[in-house]
Protein backbone atom coordinates (compact mmCIF):
# COMPACT_ATOMS: atom_id res chain seq x y z
CA UNK A 1 0.00 0.00 0.00
CA UNK A 2 1.52 3.47 -1.02
CA UNK A 3 2.01 5.77 1.66
CA UNK A 4 0.28 9.21 0.83
CA UNK A 5 3.23 12.30 -0.37
CA UNK A 6 2.05 13.72 2.61
CA UNK A 7 2.50 11.71 5.57
CA UNK A 8 6.05 11.62 7.10
CA UNK A 9 7.35 9.41 8.97
CA UNK A 10 9.10 11.07 11.72
CA UNK A 11 8.36 14.47 14.13
CA UNK A 12 10.38 16.95 13.14
CA UNK A 13 9.26 16.57 9.30
CA UNK A 14 5.56 16.40 10.36
CA UNK A 15 5.92 19.56 12.46
CA UNK A 16 8.17 21.39 9.55
CA UNK A 17 5.27 20.24 6.68
CA UNK A 18 2.47 21.50 9.02
CA UNK A 19 4.40 24.92 9.90
CA UNK A 20 4.99 25.10 5.91
CA UNK A 21 1.09 24.78 5.41
CA UNK A 22 0.08 26.86 8.49
CA UNK A 23 2.62 29.93 7.13
CA UNK A 24 1.62 29.52 3.21
CA UNK A 25 -2.02 29.42 4.43
CA UNK A 26 -1.54 32.59 6.94
CA UNK A 27 -0.71 34.30 3.68
CA UNK A 28 -3.17 33.28 1.14
CA UNK A 29 -5.93 34.41 4.07
CA UNK A 30 -4.46 37.81 4.00
CA UNK A 31 -4.30 38.22 0.43
CA UNK A 32 -7.82 36.68 0.01
CA UNK A 33 -9.41 38.97 3.49
CA UNK A 34 -7.79 42.38 2.17
CA UNK A 35 -7.12 42.42 -1.72
CA UNK A 36 -10.51 43.47 -3.09
CA UNK A 37 -9.94 46.67 -2.34
CA UNK A 38 -7.82 49.38 -1.72
CA UNK A 39 -6.21 49.42 2.37
CA UNK A 40 -8.33 52.35 3.31
CA UNK A 41 -11.84 50.89 2.42
CA UNK A 42 -10.52 47.58 4.03
CA UNK A 43 -9.78 49.32 7.09
CA UNK A 44 -13.46 51.19 7.40
CA UNK A 45 -14.53 48.36 6.23
CA UNK A 46 -12.79 46.43 9.53
CA UNK A 47 -13.74 48.85 11.91
CA UNK A 48 -17.32 50.05 10.51
CA UNK A 49 -18.81 46.60 11.38
CA UNK A 50 -17.69 46.15 15.27
CA UNK A 51 -17.89 49.45 16.21
CA UNK A 52 -21.72 49.72 15.11
CA UNK A 53 -22.08 46.67 17.20
CA UNK A 54 -20.92 48.27 19.77
CA UNK A 55 -22.65 51.00 19.60
CA UNK A 56 -25.95 49.42 19.16
CA UNK A 57 -24.99 48.35 22.93
CA UNK A 58 -24.18 51.63 23.92
CA UNK A 59 -27.30 52.54 22.94
CA UNK A 60 -29.83 50.72 24.16
CA UNK A 61 -27.84 51.33 27.48
CA UNK A 62 -27.61 54.94 27.51
CA UNK A 63 -30.95 55.20 26.57
CA UNK A 64 -32.53 53.08 29.70
CA UNK A 65 -30.23 54.56 32.10
CA UNK A 66 -29.48 57.81 30.77
CA UNK A 67 -26.22 57.60 30.27
CA UNK A 68 -24.42 56.22 33.49
CA UNK A 69 -21.68 54.73 31.69
CA UNK A 70 -19.85 54.33 35.29
CA UNK A 71 -22.04 51.66 36.39
CA UNK A 72 -20.36 48.12 36.98
CA UNK A 73 -22.49 46.38 34.09
CA UNK A 74 -21.27 48.61 31.44
CA UNK A 75 -17.79 47.79 31.06
CA UNK A 76 -19.33 43.74 31.65
CA UNK A 77 -21.19 44.45 28.62
CA UNK A 78 -19.03 46.65 26.45
CA UNK A 79 -15.84 44.09 27.12
CA UNK A 80 -18.12 40.98 26.58
CA UNK A 81 -18.88 42.66 23.24
CA UNK A 82 -15.47 43.51 22.39
CA UNK A 83 -13.56 40.59 23.24
CA UNK A 84 -16.51 38.33 21.32
CA UNK A 85 -15.20 39.73 17.91
CA UNK A 86 -12.66 37.10 18.83
CA UNK A 87 -15.14 34.02 18.29
CA UNK A 88 -17.04 35.24 15.13
CA UNK A 89 -13.35 36.03 13.62
CA UNK A 90 -11.44 32.91 14.47
CA UNK A 91 -14.02 30.38 14.89
CA UNK A 92 -15.56 31.19 11.73
CA UNK A 93 -12.64 32.29 10.01
CA UNK A 94 -10.82 28.25 10.42
CA UNK A 95 -14.43 26.99 9.20
CA UNK A 96 -14.78 29.24 6.06
CA UNK A 97 -11.84 28.46 4.50
CA UNK A 98 -13.33 24.91 3.70
CA UNK A 99 -16.43 26.45 2.12
CA UNK A 100 -14.60 29.49 0.41
CA UNK A 101 -11.67 26.75 -1.13
CA UNK A 102 -14.64 23.79 -2.02
CA UNK A 103 -17.58 26.34 -3.55
CA UNK A 104 -16.56 29.99 -4.44
CA UNK A 105 -12.86 28.98 -5.59
CA UNK A 106 -13.25 25.74 -5.67
CA UNK A 107 -9.53 24.56 -5.16
CA UNK A 108 -10.79 21.92 -2.24
CA UNK A 109 -9.63 19.12 -4.33
CA UNK A 110 -6.32 20.67 -5.26
CA UNK A 111 -5.41 21.31 -2.01
CA UNK A 112 -6.11 17.75 -1.17
CA UNK A 113 -3.58 16.13 -3.48
CA UNK A 114 -0.95 18.82 -2.30
CA UNK A 115 1.70 18.01 0.04
CA UNK A 116 0.48 19.68 2.73
CA UNK A 117 -1.57 19.08 5.90
CA UNK A 118 -5.38 19.92 5.87
CA UNK A 119 -5.73 21.46 9.95
CA UNK A 120 -2.77 23.40 9.86
CA UNK A 121 -4.22 24.92 6.49
CA UNK A 122 -7.09 25.79 7.99
CA UNK A 123 -5.53 27.21 11.18
CA UNK A 124 -3.15 29.44 8.87
CA UNK A 125 -6.48 30.30 6.59
CA UNK A 126 -8.27 31.55 10.39
CA UNK A 127 -5.15 33.81 10.71
CA UNK A 128 -6.30 36.88 8.36
CA UNK A 129 -9.62 36.97 10.76
CA UNK A 130 -7.23 37.05 13.93
CA UNK A 131 -5.46 39.76 12.63
CA UNK A 132 -8.54 41.67 11.14
CA UNK A 133 -10.51 40.24 14.44
CA UNK A 134 -7.58 41.85 16.62
CA UNK A 135 -7.95 45.34 14.96
CA UNK A 136 -11.27 45.64 15.28
CA UNK A 137 -11.14 44.63 19.01
CA UNK A 138 -8.42 47.14 19.59
CA UNK A 139 -10.53 49.99 18.13
CA UNK A 140 -13.49 49.00 19.95
CA UNK A 141 -11.60 49.05 23.25
CA UNK A 142 -10.29 52.27 22.31
CA UNK A 143 -13.46 53.97 21.37
CA UNK A 144 -14.92 52.80 24.76
CA UNK A 145 -12.03 54.14 26.87
CA UNK A 146 -11.88 57.33 25.21
CA UNK A 147 -15.15 58.38 24.55
CA UNK A 148 -17.51 56.12 27.23
CA UNK A 149 -15.37 55.94 30.45
CA UNK A 150 -14.49 52.35 29.95
CA UNK A 151 -12.26 51.89 33.19
CA UNK A 152 -8.51 51.34 32.05
CA UNK A 153 -5.74 51.54 33.82
CA UNK A 154 -2.56 50.29 32.53
CA UNK A 155 -0.89 50.02 36.05
CA UNK A 156 -3.67 48.08 37.38
CA UNK A 157 -4.18 45.57 34.56
CA UNK A 158 -3.17 42.14 35.04
CA UNK A 159 -0.61 42.16 32.01
CA UNK A 160 0.38 37.96 32.50
CA UNK A 161 -3.44 36.77 33.20
CA UNK A 162 -4.54 39.17 30.65
CA UNK A 163 -2.01 37.55 27.80
CA UNK A 164 -2.23 34.14 29.38
CA UNK A 165 -5.77 34.46 29.06
CA UNK A 166 -6.11 35.58 25.29
CA UNK A 167 -3.76 33.46 24.16
CA UNK A 168 -5.68 30.46 25.60
CA UNK A 169 -8.85 31.24 24.42
CA UNK A 170 -7.67 32.37 20.78
CA UNK A 171 -6.59 28.37 20.94
CA UNK A 172 -9.62 27.30 22.11
CA UNK A 173 -11.32 29.08 19.64
CA UNK A 174 -8.91 28.36 16.84
CA UNK A 175 -9.79 24.38 17.91
CA UNK A 176 -13.44 25.10 17.74
CA UNK A 177 -13.56 26.45 14.56
CA UNK A 178 -11.71 22.75 13.13
CA UNK A 179 -14.54 21.24 14.45
CA UNK A 180 -16.63 23.23 12.07
CA UNK A 181 -14.64 23.05 9.67
CA UNK A 182 -13.95 19.41 9.43
CA UNK A 183 -17.85 18.90 9.87
CA UNK A 184 -18.17 22.05 6.80
CA UNK A 185 -16.61 18.87 4.68
CA UNK A 186 -19.66 16.95 5.12
CA UNK A 187 -22.15 19.75 4.16
CA UNK A 188 -23.24 22.01 1.47
CA UNK A 189 -26.42 23.33 1.96
CA UNK A 190 -26.32 24.29 5.85
CA UNK A 191 -22.68 25.70 5.72
CA UNK A 192 -23.56 29.29 6.32
CA UNK A 193 -25.82 28.88 8.91
CA UNK A 194 -23.40 26.74 11.15
CA UNK A 195 -20.70 28.86 11.91
CA UNK A 196 -23.42 31.37 12.64
CA UNK A 197 -25.67 29.13 14.84
CA UNK A 198 -23.23 28.36 16.99
CA UNK A 199 -21.67 31.96 17.34
CA UNK A 200 -25.19 33.07 18.13
CA UNK A 201 -25.89 30.57 20.26
CA UNK A 202 -22.87 31.01 22.17
CA UNK A 203 -23.21 34.88 22.12
CA UNK A 204 -26.12 34.22 24.41
CA UNK A 205 -25.42 31.33 26.51
CA UNK A 206 -21.85 32.61 27.62
CA UNK A 207 -22.74 35.75 29.35
CA UNK A 208 -21.05 38.25 26.81
CA UNK A 209 -23.25 40.83 27.21
CA UNK A 210 -25.25 40.13 30.39
CA UNK A 211 -25.01 38.30 33.25
CA UNK A 212 -25.96 34.65 33.22
CA UNK A 213 -28.20 35.02 36.33
CA UNK A 214 -30.27 36.97 33.79
CA UNK A 215 -30.90 33.66 32.32
CA UNK A 216 -34.10 31.72 32.18
CA UNK A 217 -32.42 29.13 35.21
CA UNK A 218 -33.14 25.90 32.51
CA UNK A 219 -30.52 27.51 30.13
CA UNK A 220 -27.86 28.53 32.91
CA UNK A 221 -26.29 24.92 32.93
CA UNK A 222 -25.67 25.34 29.11
CA UNK A 223 -23.98 28.88 29.99
CA UNK A 224 -21.83 27.21 32.69
CA UNK A 225 -20.44 24.52 30.06
CA UNK A 226 -19.67 26.93 27.20
CA UNK A 227 -15.62 27.49 28.03
CA UNK A 228 -16.33 31.26 26.80
CA UNK A 229 -17.72 31.92 29.70
CA UNK A 230 -14.71 31.44 31.63
CA UNK A 231 -13.05 32.72 29.11
CA UNK A 232 -14.76 36.48 29.04
CA UNK A 233 -15.08 36.17 32.51
CA UNK A 234 -10.71 35.97 33.01
CA UNK A 235 -10.33 39.12 30.40
CA UNK A 236 -12.80 40.93 32.40
CA UNK A 237 -10.94 40.62 35.78
CA UNK A 238 -7.46 40.96 34.01
CA UNK A 239 -8.30 44.20 32.88
CA UNK A 240 -11.00 45.88 35.12
CA UNK A 241 -9.82 43.89 38.52
CA UNK A 242 -12.11 43.84 41.70
CA UNK A 243 -15.09 45.98 39.36
CA UNK A 244 -15.35 42.27 37.55
CA UNK A 245 -15.97 40.59 40.82
CA UNK A 246 -18.69 42.36 41.58
CA UNK A 247 -20.91 39.98 39.57
CA UNK A 248 -21.97 36.62 41.06
CA UNK A 249 -21.83 34.35 38.50
CA UNK A 250 -18.26 33.32 38.54
CA UNK A 251 -17.27 35.09 41.68
CA UNK A 252 -16.99 31.62 43.26
CA UNK A 253 -13.85 30.82 41.16
CA UNK A 254 -10.25 31.76 41.77
CA UNK A 255 -8.35 33.42 38.72
CA UNK A 256 -6.30 29.42 39.20
CA UNK A 257 -9.29 27.85 38.88
CA UNK A 258 -10.81 29.64 35.70
CA UNK A 259 -7.42 29.22 33.70
CA UNK A 260 -7.61 25.58 34.64
CA UNK A 261 -11.07 25.52 34.03
CA UNK A 262 -10.46 26.99 30.35
CA UNK A 263 -7.38 24.79 29.82
CA UNK A 264 -9.25 21.58 30.56
CA UNK A 265 -11.87 22.87 28.04
CA UNK A 266 -9.49 23.79 25.34
CA UNK A 267 -7.36 20.16 25.67
CA UNK A 268 -11.11 18.71 25.34
CA UNK A 269 -12.10 20.87 21.88
CA UNK A 270 -8.50 19.51 20.59
CA UNK A 271 -9.26 16.18 21.11
CA UNK A 272 -12.70 16.97 19.37
CA UNK A 273 -11.35 18.33 16.63
CA UNK A 274 -8.86 15.47 16.11
CA UNK A 275 -11.38 12.87 16.29
CA UNK A 276 -14.07 14.93 14.08
CA UNK A 277 -11.39 15.54 11.54
CA UNK A 278 -10.27 11.85 11.15
CA UNK A 279 -14.88 10.94 11.48
CA UNK A 280 -15.41 13.61 8.57
CA UNK A 281 -12.74 13.39 6.42
CA UNK A 282 -12.60 9.68 5.88
CA UNK A 283 -16.89 10.07 5.42
CA UNK A 284 -16.20 13.13 2.86
CA UNK A 285 -13.58 11.15 1.06
CA UNK A 286 -15.69 7.99 1.06
CA UNK A 287 -18.65 9.80 -0.27
CA UNK A 288 -16.86 12.25 -2.82
CA UNK A 289 -17.43 15.33 -1.53
CA UNK A 290 -14.31 16.79 -1.68
CA UNK A 291 -14.74 18.00 -4.90
CA UNK A 292 -18.58 18.94 -5.01
CA UNK A 293 -19.55 22.11 -6.18
CA UNK A 294 -23.67 22.66 -5.21
CA UNK A 295 -23.68 26.32 -5.76
CA UNK A 296 -25.47 27.22 -2.56
CA UNK B 1 -60.61 16.54 -32.78
CA UNK B 2 -62.78 19.37 -33.47
CA UNK B 3 -62.86 22.29 -36.49
CA UNK B 4 -61.91 24.74 -33.60
CA UNK B 5 -58.85 22.92 -32.00
CA UNK B 6 -55.63 24.41 -32.21
CA UNK B 7 -52.76 22.24 -34.51
CA UNK B 8 -50.36 20.54 -33.15
CA UNK B 9 -47.73 22.78 -34.72
CA UNK B 10 -49.55 25.88 -34.36
CA UNK B 11 -46.78 28.39 -32.61
CA UNK B 12 -47.60 29.21 -28.76
CA UNK B 13 -49.23 32.80 -28.64
CA UNK B 14 -46.90 34.98 -27.55
CA UNK B 15 -47.57 37.29 -24.24
CA UNK B 16 -46.17 41.09 -24.88
CA UNK B 17 -46.91 44.43 -23.01
CA UNK B 18 -48.13 44.47 -19.85
CA UNK B 19 -49.32 40.59 -19.69
CA UNK B 20 -45.50 39.99 -20.61
CA UNK B 21 -44.35 42.17 -18.00
CA UNK B 22 -47.12 39.94 -15.21
CA UNK B 23 -45.79 36.72 -16.17
CA UNK B 24 -42.46 37.64 -15.61
CA UNK B 25 -43.11 38.86 -12.53
CA UNK B 26 -44.65 35.77 -11.72
CA UNK B 27 -41.87 33.37 -12.78
CA UNK B 28 -38.91 35.45 -11.53
CA UNK B 29 -41.21 35.35 -8.10
CA UNK B 30 -41.91 31.39 -8.24
CA UNK B 31 -38.62 30.11 -7.10
CA UNK B 32 -38.43 32.72 -4.76
CA UNK B 33 -41.75 31.43 -3.03
CA UNK B 34 -41.30 27.39 -4.08
CA UNK B 35 -36.98 27.61 -3.34
CA UNK B 36 -37.99 28.07 0.44
CA UNK B 37 -40.47 24.73 0.12
CA UNK B 38 -37.64 22.55 -1.13
CA UNK B 39 -35.03 23.71 2.02
CA UNK B 40 -37.05 23.95 5.02
CA UNK B 41 -34.88 23.54 7.44
CA UNK B 42 -33.67 27.12 6.27
CA UNK B 43 -36.88 28.68 7.51
CA UNK B 44 -35.98 26.87 11.18
CA UNK B 45 -32.16 28.18 10.93
CA UNK B 46 -33.30 31.71 9.93
CA UNK B 47 -36.05 32.14 12.68
CA UNK B 48 -33.80 30.47 15.15
CA UNK B 49 -31.08 33.12 14.06
CA UNK B 50 -33.08 35.54 14.50
CA UNK B 51 -34.41 34.20 17.56
CA UNK B 52 -30.90 34.19 19.12
CA UNK B 53 -29.94 37.66 18.54
CA UNK B 54 -33.02 39.37 19.50
CA UNK B 55 -33.05 37.07 22.98
CA UNK B 56 -30.15 38.57 23.54
CA UNK B 57 -30.83 42.04 23.38
CA UNK B 58 -33.98 41.20 25.36
CA UNK B 59 -31.62 39.49 28.29
CA UNK B 60 -29.49 43.07 28.23
CA UNK B 61 -32.38 45.26 28.10
CA UNK B 62 -33.72 42.76 31.45
CA UNK B 63 -30.40 43.21 32.85
CA UNK B 64 -30.21 46.62 33.00
CA UNK B 65 -34.12 47.09 34.11
CA UNK B 66 -35.48 48.69 30.39
CA UNK B 67 -39.38 49.03 30.70
CA UNK B 68 -40.60 45.63 29.50
CA UNK B 69 -42.16 47.45 26.50
CA UNK B 70 -38.21 48.03 24.71
CA UNK B 71 -38.46 44.06 24.69
CA UNK B 72 -41.22 44.88 22.38
CA UNK B 73 -39.25 46.93 20.65
CA UNK B 74 -36.54 44.26 20.07
CA UNK B 75 -38.85 41.59 18.73
CA UNK B 76 -40.34 43.43 16.29
CA UNK B 77 -37.05 45.17 15.16
CA UNK B 78 -35.78 41.46 15.25
CA UNK B 79 -38.55 40.41 12.71
CA UNK B 80 -38.30 43.46 10.47
CA UNK B 81 -34.19 42.43 10.37
CA UNK B 82 -35.75 39.49 7.92
CA UNK B 83 -36.80 41.97 5.34
CA UNK B 84 -33.54 44.26 5.36
CA UNK B 85 -31.25 40.63 4.60
CA UNK B 86 -33.33 39.22 2.19
CA UNK B 87 -33.16 43.19 0.43
CA UNK B 88 -29.32 42.95 0.88
CA UNK B 89 -28.40 39.29 0.13
CA UNK B 90 -31.44 38.21 -2.37
CA UNK B 91 -32.07 42.09 -4.11
CA UNK B 92 -29.16 43.97 -4.09
CA UNK B 93 -26.64 41.27 -4.59
CA UNK B 94 -28.75 39.40 -6.70
CA UNK B 95 -27.55 40.84 -10.18
CA UNK B 96 -23.99 40.46 -9.07
CA UNK B 97 -24.91 36.43 -8.02
CA UNK B 98 -26.70 36.15 -11.34
CA UNK B 99 -23.42 37.04 -13.22
CA UNK B 100 -21.05 34.80 -11.94
CA UNK B 101 -23.94 32.24 -12.16
CA UNK B 102 -23.99 32.63 -15.91
CA UNK B 103 -28.12 34.11 -15.57
CA UNK B 104 -27.71 37.70 -15.91
CA UNK B 105 -26.98 37.11 -19.95
CA UNK B 106 -29.88 35.73 -20.22
CA UNK B 107 -31.99 37.79 -18.31
CA UNK B 108 -30.89 40.47 -20.58
CA UNK B 109 -30.90 38.79 -23.71
CA UNK B 110 -34.89 37.35 -23.19
CA UNK B 111 -37.24 39.52 -24.69
CA UNK B 112 -38.66 40.83 -21.30
CA UNK B 113 -38.33 43.51 -18.96
CA UNK B 114 -35.43 43.63 -16.66
CA UNK B 115 -37.65 45.69 -13.79
CA UNK B 116 -40.34 42.72 -14.45
CA UNK B 117 -37.69 40.71 -13.53
CA UNK B 118 -36.14 42.75 -10.58
CA UNK B 119 -40.11 43.14 -9.57
CA UNK B 120 -40.83 39.50 -9.66
CA UNK B 121 -37.66 38.99 -7.30
CA UNK B 122 -39.04 41.60 -5.06
CA UNK B 123 -42.63 40.39 -4.47
CA UNK B 124 -41.37 36.55 -4.20
CA UNK B 125 -38.98 37.96 -1.41
CA UNK B 126 -41.70 39.73 0.28
CA UNK B 127 -43.57 36.59 0.27
CA UNK B 128 -40.86 34.14 1.24
CA UNK B 129 -39.25 36.57 3.60
CA UNK B 130 -42.91 37.97 5.45
CA UNK B 131 -43.15 34.05 6.75
CA UNK B 132 -39.98 34.17 8.25
CA UNK B 133 -40.79 37.80 9.76
CA UNK B 134 -44.10 36.46 11.19
CA UNK B 135 -42.37 32.86 12.75
CA UNK B 136 -39.92 35.43 14.62
CA UNK B 137 -42.70 37.69 15.35
CA UNK B 138 -44.99 35.06 16.89
CA UNK B 139 -41.95 33.21 18.75
CA UNK B 140 -40.32 35.99 19.98
CA UNK B 141 -43.73 37.34 21.59
CA UNK B 142 -44.87 34.60 22.89
CA UNK B 143 -41.58 33.33 24.74
CA UNK B 144 -41.10 37.10 25.96
CA UNK B 145 -44.76 37.90 26.58
CA UNK B 146 -45.16 41.06 24.54
CA UNK B 147 -48.32 42.83 25.13
CA UNK B 148 -49.18 44.67 21.88
CA UNK B 149 -51.75 47.91 21.64
CA UNK B 150 -53.16 48.02 18.20
CA UNK B 151 -54.82 51.33 17.59
CA UNK B 152 -55.86 50.97 14.00
CA UNK B 153 -55.22 47.61 11.94
CA UNK B 154 -55.50 49.34 9.13
CA UNK B 155 -52.83 51.93 9.31
CA UNK B 156 -50.68 49.57 10.71
CA UNK B 157 -51.31 47.07 7.61
CA UNK B 158 -51.04 49.91 5.39
CA UNK B 159 -47.76 51.15 7.12
CA UNK B 160 -45.93 47.81 6.53
CA UNK B 161 -47.03 47.59 3.28
CA UNK B 162 -45.53 51.09 2.62
CA UNK B 163 -42.60 50.31 4.51
CA UNK B 164 -41.89 47.11 2.12
CA UNK B 165 -43.03 48.65 -1.36
CA UNK B 166 -40.25 51.42 -0.26
CA UNK B 167 -37.39 48.87 1.03
CA UNK B 168 -37.71 46.71 -1.90
CA UNK B 169 -37.61 49.43 -4.47
CA UNK B 170 -34.48 50.76 -2.92
CA UNK B 171 -33.44 46.98 -3.30
CA UNK B 172 -34.28 46.77 -6.72
CA UNK B 173 -32.35 50.04 -7.26
CA UNK B 174 -28.95 48.94 -5.14
CA UNK B 175 -29.24 45.92 -7.35
CA UNK B 176 -27.89 47.98 -10.08
CA UNK B 177 -25.21 49.85 -8.12
CA UNK B 178 -23.80 46.18 -6.62
CA UNK B 179 -23.59 44.87 -9.95
CA UNK B 180 -21.24 47.90 -11.17
CA UNK B 181 -19.32 47.43 -7.66
CA UNK B 182 -18.54 43.53 -8.68
CA UNK B 183 -16.35 42.03 -6.08
CA UNK B 184 -16.92 44.13 -3.82
CA UNK B 185 -20.62 43.56 -3.90
CA UNK B 186 -20.32 40.46 -1.29
CA UNK B 187 -17.94 42.84 1.54
CA UNK B 188 -20.56 45.45 0.98
CA UNK B 189 -23.76 43.67 1.87
CA UNK B 190 -21.89 42.38 4.70
CA UNK B 191 -20.95 46.06 5.87
CA UNK B 192 -24.55 47.19 5.37
CA UNK B 193 -25.78 44.83 8.41
CA UNK B 194 -24.83 45.78 11.67
CA UNK B 195 -24.22 50.00 10.41
CA UNK B 196 -28.34 49.90 9.16
CA UNK B 197 -29.23 47.86 12.31
CA UNK B 198 -27.67 50.85 14.30
CA UNK B 199 -29.35 53.67 12.04
CA UNK B 200 -32.13 52.67 11.72
CA UNK B 201 -33.00 51.72 15.36
CA UNK B 202 -33.59 48.33 14.78
CA UNK B 203 -32.84 47.43 18.38
CA UNK B 204 -34.24 51.28 20.18
CA UNK B 205 -36.47 54.05 18.88
CA UNK B 206 -34.39 55.97 16.51
CA UNK B 207 -35.36 59.27 18.14
CA UNK B 208 -32.40 58.07 20.72
CA UNK B 209 -29.56 58.84 17.64
CA UNK B 210 -30.57 62.75 17.54
CA UNK B 211 -32.57 64.61 15.11
CA UNK B 212 -30.30 65.08 12.37
CA UNK B 213 -28.71 61.13 12.66
CA UNK B 214 -32.25 60.07 12.26
CA UNK B 215 -32.88 62.14 9.59
CA UNK B 216 -30.07 60.83 7.77
CA UNK B 217 -30.93 57.46 8.65
CA UNK B 218 -34.22 57.68 7.07
CA UNK B 219 -33.03 57.03 3.54
CA UNK B 220 -33.60 53.27 4.88
CA UNK B 221 -36.99 53.00 4.59
CA UNK B 222 -37.20 50.25 7.83
CA UNK B 223 -36.48 53.86 10.25
CA UNK B 224 -39.55 55.66 9.67
CA UNK B 225 -40.83 51.98 9.03
CA UNK B 226 -40.20 50.36 11.97
CA UNK B 227 -40.85 53.86 14.00
CA UNK B 228 -44.29 54.30 13.12
CA UNK B 229 -45.19 50.31 13.92
CA UNK B 230 -44.26 51.06 16.99
CA UNK B 231 -46.14 53.65 17.33
CA UNK B 232 -48.88 51.73 16.24
CA UNK B 233 -48.29 48.94 17.89
CA UNK B 234 -47.03 50.14 21.65
CA UNK B 235 -48.81 52.37 23.80
CA UNK B 236 -45.85 54.58 24.70
CA UNK B 237 -44.61 54.52 21.14
CA UNK B 238 -46.00 57.61 20.32
CA UNK B 239 -43.87 59.48 23.41
CA UNK B 240 -40.66 57.40 22.08
CA UNK B 241 -41.87 58.03 18.41
CA UNK B 242 -39.21 60.51 16.05
CA UNK B 243 -42.04 62.09 13.65
CA UNK B 244 -45.63 61.79 13.49
CA UNK B 245 -46.87 58.19 12.02
CA UNK B 246 -48.53 60.39 9.10
CA UNK B 247 -45.67 62.33 8.14
CA UNK B 248 -43.37 59.22 8.25
CA UNK B 249 -46.25 57.57 6.14
CA UNK B 250 -45.75 60.46 3.82
CA UNK B 251 -41.74 60.28 3.58
CA UNK B 252 -42.19 56.65 2.79
CA UNK B 253 -44.60 57.15 -0.09
CA UNK B 254 -41.37 59.72 -0.93
CA UNK B 255 -38.75 57.37 -0.82
CA UNK B 256 -41.61 54.61 -2.79
CA UNK B 257 -41.57 56.33 -6.01
CA UNK B 258 -38.31 57.83 -6.06
CA UNK B 259 -36.59 54.12 -5.52
CA UNK B 260 -38.38 52.98 -8.17
CA UNK B 261 -37.60 55.95 -10.76
CA UNK B 262 -34.55 55.71 -9.71
CA UNK B 263 -34.18 52.14 -9.93
CA UNK B 264 -35.53 52.17 -13.82
CA UNK B 265 -33.08 54.70 -14.60
CA UNK B 266 -29.83 52.76 -13.15
CA UNK B 267 -31.03 49.86 -14.83
CA UNK B 268 -31.00 51.12 -18.40
CA UNK B 269 -27.76 52.86 -17.23
CA UNK B 270 -26.07 49.29 -15.72
CA UNK B 271 -27.75 47.06 -19.17
CA UNK B 272 -25.77 49.59 -21.69
CA UNK B 273 -22.26 50.06 -19.83
CA UNK B 274 -22.01 46.08 -18.87
CA UNK B 275 -22.89 45.36 -22.74
CA UNK B 276 -20.95 48.34 -23.79
CA UNK B 277 -17.68 47.30 -21.87
CA UNK B 278 -18.56 43.06 -22.25
CA UNK B 279 -18.87 42.81 -18.52
CA UNK B 280 -22.33 40.51 -18.12
CA UNK B 281 -20.28 37.11 -18.88
CA UNK B 282 -17.49 38.06 -17.04
CA UNK B 283 -16.46 36.04 -13.65
CA UNK B 284 -13.89 37.47 -11.39
CA UNK B 285 -13.04 35.75 -8.20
Amino acid sequence: MSTPIYQSTSLPKTLSSAWRSFRIATWLGWQIESNWTDPILFAIYSMLKPLASAAILVVMYGVITNGQFENPIFPYIYLGNAFYIYVGAVMTGVSWAVIDDREHYRTLKYIYVAPIRLPAYWLGRGVARFLTGSFAVFITLAAGVLFLHVPFHPARVDWPLFLLSLMLGVVMLALMGLVLASISLMIAHHFFLIGEAVAGALYLLSGAIFPLEVLPPWLRPLGFAMPITYWLELLRRSLLGDLARGFPTLSGFSNGQLLGILAGLSVLFGLLAAVTYRLCDHQAREKGLIDQTTNY
Amino acid sequence: MSSEARPFFAPVPKASGWRLFLKTVVARAYPRVIGQQRERSWLFFDVFLSILAVSAYVFVYRAIGAPEEYVGFVVVGGAMTAFWLNVLWSMSSQLYWEKESGNLALYIMAPNSMMAILLGMAVGGIVATALRAAAILLVGSLLFHVQYAVGSLPALAAVFLLTLAALYGLGMMSASLFLLWGREAWHLANLAQEPIYLLSGFYFPVKNLGFWVAVAASIIPLTLGLDAMRQLLFPSGAALGFLTVPVEVAVLAVLCVLFLVAARWLLGYMERMAIREGRLLESRR
